[in-house]
């Protein structure tokens, strides 16, 4: 049968107004990712594979630079996110960048804040994500809220 | 001195009828029960990219279909090779879409306009640059609610 089903996203309004100037974000809280028209990944300013997205996004969400997450268990690095509140992640796409790679790339970002939402929902109520109620799936979305920014591509070549 | 006695077997006998009925109403409700009806006719190639975080779409009557891909081969020869956008039953141009949106909007009851979906079905080999000028036209029709439609399946490992 054929069931529908996909990757959910919001696209940003058209309307220019609508857009106030961005505030300034420090770039440690930037977590860029560069797809080329070759389909190679640049994240962070280095190559990698695809496989290795979702572990370093996580890294990044989870980093709790300045202390401030109580329930985050990362690194804390002073070069990375201050804390997931802040954390955003930019994708840069080619127009010649293939739709399945794309996809891919979306679907392991979407991965790793799943894996963390589940993470916290299993801490806090020792269930999964999707069975927890609807209020409090969105504590936990508030825990890690999803900020994906897309650019409007350019032409990276490559 | 009856030479030519009558065979007593006649020959095989004829098979039985009588199940006929049944067997062509089974076959019958079999293909109903299975036959799926397609909404449209697809023109363009659509091999789904996969994705493990998929959400179902739920409301269908909400949802709108975009595909996006290479023409079919029997169409090749009118509207070439290059990847095209498919609206309903015919390939459109990308500035259609706005148009075409607007229209499907207007036809969903106002209370659950803002509910509505449009779903991407493009082939994993288009290039962003066509998926990117169809976002664009969306965000002009303010229909900000996309999917970007996937089979389920792992991202990476066939490669």
């Amino acid at each position: 049968m054929d069931v529908d089903s996909g990757i959910n996203r919001k696209l940003p309004p058209w309307d220019p107004d609508l857009i106030e100037d961005p505030p300034p974000i420090k770039k440690k809280n930037i977590f860029t990712v560069l797809v080329n028209s070759n389909d190679r990944l640049l994240v962070e300013d280095e190559y990698m594979d695809i496989k290795d997205l979702r572990e370093a996004t996580i890294r990044f969400l989870d980093n709790n630079g300045d202390g401030s997450c109580t329930y985050c268990q990362g690194l804390r690095s002073p070069q990375s996110s201050d804390n997931p509140g802040k954390a955003i992640v930019s994708l840069v796409n080619d127009r010649g960048t293939s739709y399945k790679l794309y996809i891919s790339v979306q679907n392991e970002l979407a991965a790793a804040y799943n894996e963390l939402r589940d993470r916290e929902a299993q801490r806090l109520y020792g269930v999964a994500f999707d069975d927890l109620s609807e209020a409090q799936q969105e504590e936990v979305q508030d825990m890690y809220p999803q900020k994906i920014s897309e650019a409007e591509p350019v032409n990276l070549g490559g | 001195m009856a030479k030519f006695k009558k065979k007593s077997g006649g020959g095989t006998p004829a098979i039985s009828t009588a199940s006929l009925p049944d067997i062509v109403f089974m076959l019958l409700f079999f293909f109903m029960v299975t036959t799926v009806m397609r909404e449209v006719t697809l023109l363009v190639e659509n091999t789904k990219p996969n994705a493990t975080e998929i959400k179902k779409l739920e409301r269908k009557s909400l949802v709108t279909y975009i595909y996006v891909g290479k023409p079919k081969q029997q169409y090749i020869p009118q509207v070439g090779s290059e990847p095209r956008v498919q609206l309903n039953d015919a390939f459109a141009r990308v500035d259609e879409i706005q148009q075409y949106v607007i229209t499907e909007r207007e036809a969903i009851n106002e209370a659950e306009r803002p509910l509505m979906t449009v779903s991407i079905k493009a082939d994993e080999d288009v290039k962003m640059g066509l998926i990117t000028d169809i976002k664009q036209e969306l965000r002009k029709a303010n229909s900000l609610k996309i999917n970007y439609s996937t089979r389920k399946g792992e991202v990476y490992g066939d490669e």
